[in-house]
């Protein structure tokens, strides 16, 4: 044999071998903490703990982190997708909808893809995305116009281009898209347009849909009597973020967005299901195995658009004994912090972390019990929390080496809850039936003038077995910055005071910070290449990646 | 499960008036105070008298019966005229509707702006001392607001409670700071900026400062307004000279 040939099958068998290099396959994403070195999925692994393993930047050295490369946008729409790390190559999106392959190490650019959205896109939020999933070679990201595109990671050339709703109807997909197995998983938003959302399964290959699951109950479904009359039609239940997977039970868990109109219920009598709940799918058929619906019959616009955070530890039971159990973390819009059961649903607890004056507490099955006259009126009703709610999308992070939950939180925040009842639907228009008022100057500007009693923005650390805080972090702004901690102690965020900063994990002690000149509203990742370990970020409308200094 | 659960702390109930009309907010009215100022006093001027035949400031509008039909001029515009479309979301819109409700609700005095412009500069300058914290066209100090556009910025009737209950409404962007150094000393300014690690001031001295708040024992804003009422220092003909002389301030001279 020609020794070059040899050569070439022997690096491509090596290649095969260790199973770190090439494909990404299925058993690599579920395995992701194995590779701490690569950021597999779009909140690090299914379990969406937004935690590495990677400790060579640490509290004592994290002053050391220097800037290495930026990208800087040709979009001045918000940043806000959290990269994916393969193999030394990093893919991120500029929004909206264009796909940049770069080296990791220097930031050069490998490749763009560019996608023009139709002109009937109208997310309600900007026209955003929050990134993309990777399975073997093929890239994948759901678009403002509600279409879901596969891309060679290789080249950037499209592979399928499915149409999954119609943009014109006010649908849009913003978030990253979530694999199992040998589909790819996305929901939609609209929830102020009076969508009918649902969450959808797609074949790898052929981008056809596998499965649909409607996050508003219809005929037949068993949560068609939490709806009046017809007004399931328009019901919203957005998807904004990425769900999470549970290998063990096969089970994907998707948190959904408020029902629509949003300030306005009275079309809308009963529960409204599955809207503000979180939703257990089969990830084979998008059968309903369980859900928990957080805010029943909302009209203070809770979406329940959370990343939901699955952690196995000791758990307190009612009867005192403690267990093993598999849990889910949640940090709601609705300003209260959640411990379920992840295999049955079941309600294990649930504390404010700021301040909130909807509710006075839960019931026997974990139903949050109303207070009387909290409700939107045409005069204005106070709550907390406000609009914005006590967290939103926000990537939250669990650190197992703390056994933390951190939340990027809104506190003191409280909204004048106001309804009109003249809004009518028409398709594609906004439908929200009212509008929320702030008793304090909303508006922000590059100058921050507020005191702390209107409000400000944090880091909060909960001790999730218990709900209380263990410490806080303040910022003067507001934040819609994520969060990342590190087998390191180390927690990564920032804020719209435009500062990337890192925290001691233990205690909320600032240890670093760079100015970014810009918003941080994304969630930071970390990955190493050559054994370097690299912490990303986006803000304004770029992208920072900083290293230690060498 | 109850026992578990740590129930709601009562909400800090601030003391947040409901303003009567329209279900608007004080947060609303300086939202859309701060549009309107940016977006619209240019051509309907602070008063929303400017533009001839339009009369933004009264609550009565020819081509709009309801707050919604507000909304849609300011979103939309009005085609063929030089009103523009604005680019606002339906929640800025209708802080800019708040505030034109605003206005017809605290009319102004007219008998405020009916003043001699020229004596009201000369107590500007003299008896009113109002240079030591104001600055007009390059003259007087910088502590307080620069006032040499206030005349296009703000509305009489704002004029005048500034000059008798200066503390009634300080804007967010007069606030005062006051920090403690660790080595003692107190300064305090004009608080330009803040975040979670520094606080940018415009301190007595007029000089821009930067601390950070890792080098502060105390950091605090200042609950009054440094500015004195003048209710009693002033006579009635005199406020209204003065006035009028602010509202003359429409910005720097081009040439
Ligand atoms: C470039 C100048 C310009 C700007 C800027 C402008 N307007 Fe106008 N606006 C006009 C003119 C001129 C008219 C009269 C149009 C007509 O009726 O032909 C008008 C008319 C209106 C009317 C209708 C009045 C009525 O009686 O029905 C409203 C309301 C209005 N403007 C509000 C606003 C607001 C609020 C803003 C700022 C967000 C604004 N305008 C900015 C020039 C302007
Ligand atoms: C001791 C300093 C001081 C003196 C003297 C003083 N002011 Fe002020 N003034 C301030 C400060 C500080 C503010 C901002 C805080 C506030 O709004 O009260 C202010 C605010 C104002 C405002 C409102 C500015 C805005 O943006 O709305 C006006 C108008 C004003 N002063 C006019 C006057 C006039 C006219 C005089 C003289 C008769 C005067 N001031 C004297 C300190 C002073």
């Amino acid at each position: 044999m020609n020794p070059r040939i040899l050569l070439f099958l022997t690096s491509a068998a090596m290649l095969a071998a260790s199973g770190l290099s090439g494909q990404v396959t299925f058993d690599r994403i579920i395995a992701a903490e194995k590779e701490p070195q690569n950021w597999l999925t779009y909140s690090g692994g299914v379990a969406s703990q937004r935690f590495t393993k990677l400790t060579q930047i640490t509290p004592e050295n994290v002053k050391n982190l220097e800037l290495q490369w930026i990208y800087q946008a040709k979009s001045l729409e918000k940043f806000e997708a959290t990269s994916l790390v393969v193999d030394g190559i990093l893919y991120t999106v500029q929004a909206p909808n264009d796909v940049i392959a770069l080296d990791a190490v220097t930031g050069r650019i490998y490749w763009t893809y560019s996608y023009s959205p139709e002109p009937d896109a109208r997310p309600c939020c900007g026209r955003i995305n929050r990134g993309l999933a990777i399975l073997g070679d093929t890239l994948f990201m759901g678009t403002i116009d509600a279409h879901l595109i596969a891309l060679d990671a290789k080249n950037g050339k499209p592979l399928w281009n499915t149409t999954v709703a119609s943009a014109a109807s006010g649908y849009a997909i913003t978030h990253a898209p979530l694999i199992v197995k040998d589909k790819v998983i996305v929901g939609t938003a609209g929830g102020e347009y009076g969508i009918r959302g649902f969450i959808a399964a797609f074949d790898i290959k052929s981008g056809k849909e596998a499965w649909r699951f409607y996050t508003v109950a219809g005929p037949g479904d068993p949560g068609r009597n939490s709806w009046a009359g017809d007004s399931w039609k328009t019901g919203g239940g957005s998807i904004w973020v990425t769900g999470s997977y549970d290998p063990a039970t096969n089970l994907t868990y998707w948190g959904v967005g408020n029902p629509g109109p949003d300030w306005n219920g009275d079309t809308r009598a009963g529960d409204n299901l599955y809207t503000n709940s979180v939703v257990a799918l089969d990830s084979d058929t998008g059968k309903l195995k369980w859900h928990y619906q957080f805010s029943p019959h909302d009209e203070f616009d809770y979406d329940a658009v959370q990343v939901p955070v699955l952690a196995d530890m000791d758990w307190k039971d009612r009867n005192g004994q403690t267990r093993p159990r598999k849990l889910m973390f949640w940090a709601n819009r609705n300003g209260l912090f959640y411990a379920l059961d992840r295999n049955t649903g079941e309600f294990l607890a649930g504390t404010p972390f700021v301040e909130v004056n909807w509710m006075k507490g839960f019931d026997e099955k974990g139903r949050p019990m109303r207070i009387p006259g909290k409700t939107p009126t045409t005069q204005g009703t106070l709550i907390y929390p406000g609009n914005q709610g006590g967290t939103n999308w926000y990537s939250p992070s669990f650190s197992p080496g703390t056994g933390l939950f951190y939340i990027p939180a809104w506190v003191n925040y409280s909204s004048i809850y106001v309804k009109t009842d003249d809004d009518e639907y028409k398709e594609g228009r906004r439908y929200a039936g009212g509008l929320p008022r702030s008793p304090v100057p909303f508006a922000r500007s590059a100058q921050n003038f507020r005191k702390e009693q209107e409000g400000y923005g944090a880091v909060l650390a909960i001790d999730p077995r218990t709900g209380e805080k263990k410490w806080e972090f303040k910022m003067s702004d507001v934040t819609d910055a994520g969060i990342l901690t590190t087998a390191s102690n180390l927690l990564f965020s920032g804020g719209r005071e435009g500062y990337f900063f890192a925290l001691d994990a233990r205690t909320g002690a600032p240890l670093w910070k760079a100015a970014v000149g810009g918003s941080v509203a994304s969630g930071a990742m970390s990955y190493a290449v050559n054994g370097k370990q690299f912490v990303s970020v986006a803000a304004g409308n770029s992208l920072f990646t900083f290293a230690l200094r060498q | 499960m109850i026992h578990r659960l740590l129930l709601a702390t009562l909400p800090l109930l601030l003391s947040i008036p409901l303003a009567a009309q329209h279900e608007a907010t004080q947060g609303d009215v300086d939202d859309g105070r701060r549009l309107y100022i940016s977006n619209c006093a240019l051509c309907h001027g602070p008063e929303g008298g400017s533009v001839p035949g339009v009369e933004l400031g009264h609550g009565k509008f020819l081509r709009a019966s309801n707050d919604e039909g507000l909304k849609t001029i300011i979103l939309k515009g009005i085609a063929g005229s030089a009103m523009p479309p604005h680019t606002f979301t339906d929640f800025q819109a209708g802080t800019v509707v708040a505030y034109l409700r605003y206005m017809a609700a605290s009319s102004t005095d007219a008998t405020a702006v009916r003043g001699n412009a020229a004596s009201g500069k000369a107590i500007f300058e003299g008896k009113g001392n109002c240079t030591s914290c104001h600055r007009v066209r390059g003259s007087g100090s910088r502590v307080a607001p620069e006032l040499t556009d206030i005349g296009t910025i703000r509305r009489s009737v704002e004029l005048q409670r500034s000059l008798l209950e200066p503390d009634a409404e300080v804007l967010p962007q007069n606030r005062y700071f006051r920090v403690t150094t660790k080595d003692g000393t107190t300064i305090t300014g004009r608080l330009l900026n803040q975040d979670a690690f520094t606080v940018q001031l415009l301190d007595l001295k007029e000089q821009l400062v930067t601390f950070s708040r890792s080098d502060l024992t105390k950091s605090a804003f200042l609950d009054r307004s440094p500015m004195p009422s003048y209710k009693d220092k002033l006579s009635a003909p005199e406020l209204s000279d003065l006035v009028s002389y602010l509202v003359s301030l429409k910005g720097i001279v081009y040439q």
